[in-house]
């Protein structure tokens, strides 16, 4: 099928063409640019939400219950469920589907299953691009699933307008991750298998580092008000407390609205974008070019004897005819 | 880099035994496959649905119920349906020769039975996604 008949398909809302403009897109195929580029314009309508944590933490289920809300509320919902790749065999077992069901068959729901293919996180790089997709194909909100494990979450945060943070009343660990840094990441906490014993001591943990965070622009009264993250408590299975995570995500992007960090955060996101791009072109240019990776494999042994320095090869290789240049200082 | 070939493993019916499926799953992920698992229970709608939304290559479906000559025949009409009759249609279960051959008249591949390794299923779908015409995808 050509770009043409796809977007044609795409427009007329076949959900076959959804499908594989995603492929298109993640498969990084001939053409996938110009894709995006046509269904830019689309763009930017959907309410993104973020929804990372640990595994098992029960993100899919989450998912699913606010869709659920979601849908009763009349708005449709795309969801991209991230998930690893075996770094060993490539493969991956994509299983977020299974908490789904209950919205599965619903013509105003889409999921789509994303492996994260090398991608560093876990975030998968396309993952961004699909939210894209989905955002264009006219969703009103796109949810982006994925686990945490350190660096994602700040991924996740970036291409979203509101960021969720499961947890569940085992994660104590999780709590010492986030004092290292990435609590600023979560708009929202969400504690879930309430039910189970602990999750009072760990809303508790949470609100406590929070309050630490929060102390010193106490101090100082700045406008806007920063947000504060409310620490909300679910049994995601039984559907208990998912009026007040909606709500919450309201309220959250009520903020965002109002104190014009929408459209900052939106802006930041396509300069990002952007970089991310460039980043990928340049490293396309160095290195599709055969004769520079012949060239860096003949200075190995003047590297292993510590004739030269890594950093010395690097600029050498930057000067090189049909290199990147040397950066100016 | 070839991208991973993308398959749908799904358990429809009313049976609760999913073990096979879940063995035959993760031989494929190790096999470099993306394994898209959808749980017991499903019927040929959602089969045909997720397998839509996920782009798949292959889907297939573990039957030990004794409904194949449905599931199998409803599942390839919803593809049909939805445009996607490119689709690989496999799978496996109790279900004797005669129906195999019947089903793969209708265009259902080929179909595995008890005791069949999964080295065998990795091949076959191997080889059917090298011999398949170029997708764009």
């Amino acid at each position: 099928m050509t770009s043409a008949a796809l977007l044609a398909e795409f427009r007329a809302r076949r959900p076959a063409a959804l499908a594989r403009a995603i492929s298109i897109v993640e498969n990084r195929r001939p053409g996938f640019e110009a894709i995006l580029a046509a269904l830019y314009p689309s763009t930017g309508r959907a309410r993104r939400i973020g929804v990372t944590g640990p595994p098992g933490a029960g993100k899919s289920t989450l998912t699913a219950q606010l869709t659920s809300a979601w849908r009763a509320a009349g708005h449709t919902v795309g969801i991209v469920a991230v998930d690893p790749t075996s770094p060993y065999t490539g493969g991956a077992l994509l299983g977020d589907r299974i908490r789904m069901e209950a919205v599965a068959l619903d013509d105003g729901v889409y999921i789509r299953s994303l492996a994260t293919r090398g991608a560093g996180g876990g975030m998968s790089a396309a993952a961004a691009d699909a939210a894209d997709v989905l955002d264009a194909f006219g969703f009103d909100r796109v949810i982006i699933e994925t686990v945490g494990v350190g660096q994602s979450e700040l991924d996740v945060a970036q291409a979203t307008d509101s960021c969720l943070l499961v947890l569940v009343p085992e994660s104590g660990d999780a709590i010492q991750a986030l004092k290292a840094g990435l609590m600023e990441v979560a708009d929202l906490f969400v504690v879930n298998k309430a039910d189970r014993p602990g999750a009072d001591q760990i809303r508790r943990d949470i609100e406590f580092t929070l309050r630490l965070r929060a102390a010193p622009a106490a101090a100082v009264p700045r406008a806007p008000a920063p947000w504060t993250p409310p620490v909300l408590a679910t049994a995601a299975v039984t559907g208990t407390g998912i009026a007040d995570v909606l709500g919450a995500l309201d309220a959250h992007y009520a903020y965002l609205f109002e104190t014009g960090s929408l459209a900052e955060r939106r802006r930041a996101r396509l300069q990002a974008r952007v970089v991310d791009i460039v980043d990928r072109r340049m490293r396309e240019r160095m290195w599709e070019d055969a004769a520079a990776t012949t060239w860096l494999a003949g200075q190995l042994d003047a590297l292993a004897a510590r004739e030269t320095t890594p950093f010395a090869v690097a600029d050498a290789l930057l000067a090189r005819p049909g290199g990147l240049g040397r950066r100016t200082p | 880099m070839p991208r991973p070939i993308r398959v749908l493993v799904a358990k429809p019916g009313l049976d609760g035994h999913d073990r096979g499926a879940k063995v035959v799953a993760a031989a494929l992920r190790d096999a470099g496959m993306e394994v898209i698992y959808t749980g017991l229970h499903q019927t040929p709608e959602m089969i045909a649905t997720a397998a839509v939304q996920e782009d798949v290559d292959v889907v297939g479906l573990s039957i030990l119920s004794g409904a194949h000559m449905t599931l199998f025949p409803r599942v390839r009409e919803l593809l049909h349906v939805a445009g996607r009759d490119d689709i690989l249609l496999t799978g496996g279960g109790i279900i004797p020769q005669s129906d195999m051959e019947a089903l793969q008249r209708t265009g259902v591949g080929r179909l595995f039975g008890p005791g069949t390794s999964t080295g065998d299923l990795v091949r076959y779908i191997r080889e059917w996604f090298a011999e398949r015409q170029p997708q764009d995808a």
